[in-house]
């Protein structure tokens, strides 16, 4: 497993990036994992990213149509808040794993 | 020598889709949205029977063959004997079939899924010539189609380093 220290802190990423333990994410680190990806974080891209913990929590397969179901954003809204990986980016910078989905 | 094989990740695909029956036109879908959620251009071309999928009266309406299909199989797994393809119903009864399993797996309808993808930037066009052929009109097209092209038009948006052009 390899380890990665973002905004202070180590945590353990798998090879893509992606956090392998949700719990050791925080605010700051989503800061950081979206400024390497180049997105400035806002309340709305928080918004979007509790959902996604929720739902991975709930054990929830998660796809961009869930997503824009979710009354947060529609998925145009999703692609502009997260351009070219509105799930794997938004995924990756909510400290959950890299969703396995195909929709 | 040079030994450098470096992959360069794509960039565009271009699909086509010449086909209506679920499995077709699904699978032109699901290629184009998981392009589009990459972050890779997509431009849809939908020709002959593939008009379906855009022709807002059939869009929600496709099928999948009951016969000639070799790998269709009752559920469990038994052989689906080619002559019960053909009695009424059995056709409508396997696409709901279908569809109900898709949904459960978060796919959603023809519509949707166009929508979808458009959102994500991709492009949809219809085929000329296709049109012509089956007297379709721009107006019978679903609304989010980005226009009516000819091969030409088609292949002069497929340029690019690395684009790869797909025919389901």
């Amino acid at each position: 497993m390899a380890q990665k220290t973002i905004a202070g802190i180590t945590v353990d990423v798998t090879n893509e990036g992606y956090l392998e333990n949700p719990a050791q994410w925080n605010k700051e680190i989503a800061i950081e994992i979206a400024g390497e990806i180049g997105i400035e974080l806002t309340e709305l891209h928080f918004e979007v990213l509790e959902f996604l913990r929720k739902e991975h929590e709930a054990g929830t397969q998660l796809s961009i149509r869930k997503v824009g179901n979710s009354g947060i954003v529609d998925i145009k809204g999703l692609y502009t808040l997260f351009p070219g990986g509105p799930l794997k980016y938004s995924a990756k910078i909510a400290g959950i794993p890299k969703p396995v989905s195909c929709v | 020598m040079n030994t450098e094989t470096q992959e360069r990740p794509l960039k565009k695909v271009c699909i086509i889709c010449a086909k209506g029956t679920i499995e077709d036109v699904y699978a032109t879908l699901v290629l184009a949205n998981g392009a589009v959620m990459e972050g890779i251009e997509v431009k849809l071309f939908f020709t002959f029977f593939g008009l379906d999928a855009i022709t807002k009266k059939q869009m929600n309406k496709i099928h999948t063959g009951t016969v000639g299909n070799p790998a269709m199989r009752m559920p469990g797994g038994l052989p689906f004997p080619s002559i019960l393809g053909i009695l009424p119903g059995v056709e409508a009864g396997v696409s709901a079939m279908m569809k109900s399993q898709m949904a459960k797996l978060d796919i959603p309808s023809v519509d949707e899924f166009l929508e979808m993808i458009t959102a994500g930037g991709g492009e949809v066009y219809a085929c000329k010539l296709a049109m012509d052929m089956f007297k379709l009109e721009a107006k019978d097209l679903w609304d989010g189609c980005s226009g009516v092209l000819t091969v030409g038009d088609f292949y002069a948006m497929c340029g690019g380093e690395n684009t790869q052009i797909i025919f389901t």
